[in-house]
């Protein structure tokens, strides 16, 4: 793949900004030398012609929602309105300026504050702080208002975090990042937290048990009332990772399972896109025990005005440079509005149906290690498929096919997995053609198993020596040699 | 709803397949007692065009400041965003894909994230960028916690003139790792003193151009900071002009990303630069992208160095971040090179320029003075005559929008304004708040 660094031209452009128009008096009178830079950054310059035909030809090399089914388990690749990019750019919203008198920044606060009112309603709790720019963010405010909550209460000896086996990675992260130890729950054989292991490591040690509803598994858990009294009883606090909100939309609260603390992820559930990594938005809501702990500032309506209010004394701090990822939450707004409750329920009903025919069809030619009625996804595993075949390669294969590959080898409790999370906003007929992609590796693995292995042969790339890329690391273009560099001093 | 692609048929055909009779049936797993206590939002559906008209609504509430001529800075500037980012970042094939879990079918961010890491190498001068954080406060916090982990004392040095945003993100981080953050005091020249450094420090934080727009002495800061690292926070496009702090030997460099080609976007979403020393590279937070070739040979990208990462070393990650800001590192790609470094250094000098000469006529003015006489870029800080917040309700009224001093208060300054001025303020809107300035009594 070329980069702009293979494309650079000697000189600059221009063309952009006008000249001056006051009066100049050169750099060098306005800086002392030594703070001025003596060596030009290498950075090149396009026309804008090849420009743009660079980055549609690197554009061309993605693959993404809009080019075909991505059912990559956990991430929730739902389709991403247009409407909502027209809106983000309207120029009241994408020009206002954060530190803007807030006479002036209405419309952003009311927004601000009628999402809070939303979001606080799906998580049937308190409160909603929406400064966290992603969900790994949203887990680390969590965990940060735990922390507060108990060193208020006197209670410091709480510093362990419970985690089912089954756990995103970002949990552990996220409470180690906040001083917290981390104890692994191990998962029943139905794939649902063991109430025994769980009595079993409850203390008071214990400040939270941090959980996913559905589990990773794309299980519902039965005895989820169970364990948030169990946890509670103990003196500690329920964390629901909201990853997968998107079974229950429209129907159940996590604050109604028992979560004091839940993180959305609006480029999952509520369809912002996830631009490729980002970026994301990860609100937290909070049980009414909590909501002094919530970042500042907070946005309170007065009559018909809103303003800024930080005079909460008890308040964890900022987690972010201001309130959070505006652009990103208004999308989601307008999402939510368009759907109304009827549409949260149409969302929920189509995916998890969506993924109960998948893994119906699908469990036939693969194994279903844990067989269940599924939510909004499902895990399978590849390792019995035929011998000398992984789910990597049948990952890989999937992609000749023109589909995005599911999630792999995870959650970390299914050997070889494949996780897979069609989404409501496929249809029938796509599901089908996927099945029938499946089916046929399945057979390609036991009759034609260089196929799998050679795969992919339809990408723009075969397959990428990820060995190399760990061991000879090359993070940067590598200019070749220091004259070319001086060449350049300015 | 027009998201939802199965017609009534297929839904009955799927619910036969599974062998149920109701979509309710599907979730039969959650308890009832569960259900029973849902509450609807009591949200009626909105059809697009209302959604636009409503939406649209809200926007029109905030164009009296869009339509105002803006002196707002403090990490968020008024840049002029050239027309060919927002086509770019348009592509679906960008704004639609995951983080790029699968190589081959992800090359196109892939190869954008490998360029945004060459281009923050050599903007700051550092070796090593991975490919973004959230925004700029957080990733300062994310550097500090890095710094920690390396030097391991449990407490670092800030500077007074840090952005008061970004210390409020980092006293959060810090009070949550256990680690205690002292202050560094400001000299007479906006300056942070660094007399005052102490030993036994994981990190010292430097903001340069500082929150009163001065730029710092990096010049010695090394040497003077001992074992602790030396992290600084800068703006990227003063890097244009500037000496890159990788030249004074920072060992992280952190940036907000905005000016380069985002959208103000009311402060989100951002674009946190994060750039370290090789050395460093294990401990370092981030997704990471590597140059690699494929099974035939051809040169192509991955991402590198996962096993510092969540998804594989779990609570032993050197972050948590996953999700970062992808979009808006494509948005940055696309903007440095369609101005190449010829045309970011004639930015800068433009910027430079224009905030000089505005502080030369404000500052002739009776009673306005430059509150530091160090050197500054294209925000600067002025000590006026007349109550602050009088005259930011002055300058209102003529459609001039300037921060009130609380942030400067917050840094130990009252009694005094800060101006940003960007490429895009023109002779005229220059001399119109000379003007009114000058007629306030």
């Amino acid at each position: 793949m070329s980069t702009i660094f293979d494309c650079e031209r000697p000189e600059g452009i221009g063309g952009l900004f006008p000249a001056p128009d006051v009066p100049t008096k050169g750099q060098e009178n306005l800086i002392p030398s030594s703070l001025l830079r003596e060596l030009a950054p290498r950075i090149p310059c396009l026309s804008e012609p090849e420009l743009v035909r660079h980055y549609t030809r690197l554009s061309k090399l993605n693959y993404g929602v809009d080019d075909g089914f991505y059912p990559l388990g956990s991430c929730t690749m739902k389709y991403n309105p247009k409407i909502n990019e027209d809106l983000v750019r309207l120029p009241g919203f994408a020009q206002a300026h954060p530190l803007a008198d807030e006479q002036l920044i209405q419309g952003c606060l009311k927004l601000l504050f009628e999402m809070s009112g939303l979001l606080s309603k799906v998580a049937g709790l308190a409160d909603v702080t929406l400064q966290p720019a992603a969900g790994a963010h949203g887990e680390l405010t969590g965990m940060f208002l735990v922390k507060r909550y108990f060193e208020d209460r006197g209670e410091e000896n709480r510093k362990r975090i419970l985690l089912p086996d089954s756990a995103h990675g970002t949990n552990p992260a996220s409470a180690a990042l906040s001083g917290f130890s981390v104890t692994e729950i191990p998962s029943g054989g139905d794939g649902m937290v063991n109430l025994a292991a769980l009595e079993k490591a409850l203390d008071e040690t214990v400040a939270a048990i941090m959980l996913t509803v559905p589990n990773t598994l794309g299980i519902f858990e039965e005895r989820i009332l169970e364990v948030t009294d169990m946890v509670h009883a103990a003196g500690g606090l329920c964390y629901f990772d909201g990853a997968n909100l998107n079974a229950f939309l429209g129907r159940a609260c996590p604050g109604d399972m028992g979560a004091d603390i839940f993180h959305f992820n609006l480029h999952k559930t509520l369809s912002t896109p996830h631009g490729g990594g980002g970026p994301g938005a990860g609100p937290v809501a909070v049980a009414e025990q909590l909501v002094q702990f919530l970042p500042v500032p907070r946005i309170v309506k007065e009559d018909e005005t809103y303003r800024f209010d930080w005079n909460y004394p008890q308040s964890i701090g900022c987690v972010h440079s201001f309130y959070g990822n505006f652009g990103v939450i208004l999308k989601a707004y307008a999402y939510l509005l368009h759907l109304g409750d009827e549409g949260l329920c149409a969302v929920s009903e189509n995916a998890v149906l969506n993924a109960n025919y998948l893994q119906e069809r699908l469990k036939k030619t693969y194994r279903l290690p844990y067989d269940h009625l599924c939510k909004h996804e499902f895990v399978l595993s590849g390792k019995e498929i035929a011998e000398g075949i992984s789910t990597f390669d049948i990952a890989k294969r999937l992609i000749d096919y023109g589909f995005h590959p599911p999630t792999i080898y995870f959650p970390l409790i299914v050997p070889e997995a494949l996780m897979i999370e069609p989404t409501e906003c496929e249809g029938k007929e796509t599901l089908d053609r996927f099945i029938e992609a499946m089916e046929q590796i399945a057979v390609e693995a036991k009759e034609a198993p260089q196929l799998l292995h050679d795969a992919p042969q339809h990408a723009p790339v075969r397959r990428l020596d990820q060995t190399r890329a760990a061991r000879q690391p090359m993070l940067s273009y590598p200019f070749n040699d220091s004259a070319d560099q001086e060449d350049q001093t300015s | 709803m027009r998201y939802i692609a199965n017609t009534d048929a297929d839904r009955r055909a799927m619910l036969a397949a599974v062998g149920l009779a109701s979509l309710e049936e599907l979730f039969a797993d959650i308890p009832q007692a569960i259900e029973d206590c849902f509450q609807p939002l009591r949200l009626p559906a909105q059809s697009e065009m209302e959604v636009a008209r409503n939406v649209q609504k809200l926007a029109s509430f905030n164009e009296v400041h869009c339509g105002s001529i803006s002196f707002l800075g403090g990490g968020i500037y008024d840049h002029y965003v050239p027309s060919v980012v927002s086509h770019i970042t348009s592509r679906s094939e960008f704004y639609t894909a995951y983080t790029p879990y699968q190589p081959e079918v992800s090359q196109g961010t892939l190869t954008v994230m490998f360029e945004f890491q060459t281009l923050i190498c050599e903007l700051t001068g550092m070796e090593v960028a991975n490919a973004s954080m959230y925004d700029g406060a957080t990733a300062l916090a994310e550097g500090v916690l890095m710094a920690d982990r390396i030097a391991g004392k449990r407490r670092i040095a800030v500077s007074r003139a840090l952005f008061p945003n970004y210390r409020r993100v980092l006293d959060t981080y810090c009070w949550a790792a256990g680690i205690e953050v002292v202050e560094l005091p400001i000299t007479k020249n906006g300056q942070s003193d660094t007399a005052a450094i102490l030993d036994g420090l994981s990190g010292l934080v430097i903001q340069s151009p500082n929150a009163f727009g001065v730029i710092e002495e990096l010049e010695g800061l090394k040497g003077a900071a001992g074992e602790a690292l030396l992290i600084v926070v800068t703006n990227p496009i003063s890097l244009g002009l500037l000496a890159p702090p990788g030249q004074f030997g920072a060992d992280i460099v952190v940036a907000e990303g905005q000016p380069l080609g985002l959208s103000p976007s009311f402060g989100g979403p951002l674009l946190g630069l994060f750039a370290t020393r090789k050395r460093y590279l294990r401990q370092m937070p981030g997704r990471i992208a590597g140059q690699t070739v494929d099974a035939e040979g051809k040169i192509g990208y991955t991402m590198a160095a996962q096993t510092r990462e969540q998804h594989i070393r779990r609570e032993r990650a050197t972050s948590n971040i996953c999700t970062n800001s992808a979009l808006c590192a494509l948005a940055a790609t696309v903007y440095l090179s369609s101005l190449g470094a010829d045309g970011l250094q004639k930015l800068a000098q433009l910027n430079l320029e224009k905030a000089h000469y505005l502080a030369e006529q404000i500052t002739a003015l009776s009673g306005y003075e430059l509150a530091f006489k160090a050197p500054f870029f294209n925000e600067f800080t002025v000590r006026v005559p007349a109550d602050p917040e009088k005259i930011c309700a002055r300058l209102k009224e003529e459609g001039i929008l300037v921060e009130d001093q609380r942030s400067l208060v917050d840094v130990g300054l009252a009694g005094a304004l800060r101006f940003a001025v960007t490429e895009k303020r023109t002779s005229e809107e220059l001399d119109h708040l000379v003007t009114v300035l000058g007629g306030i009594q």
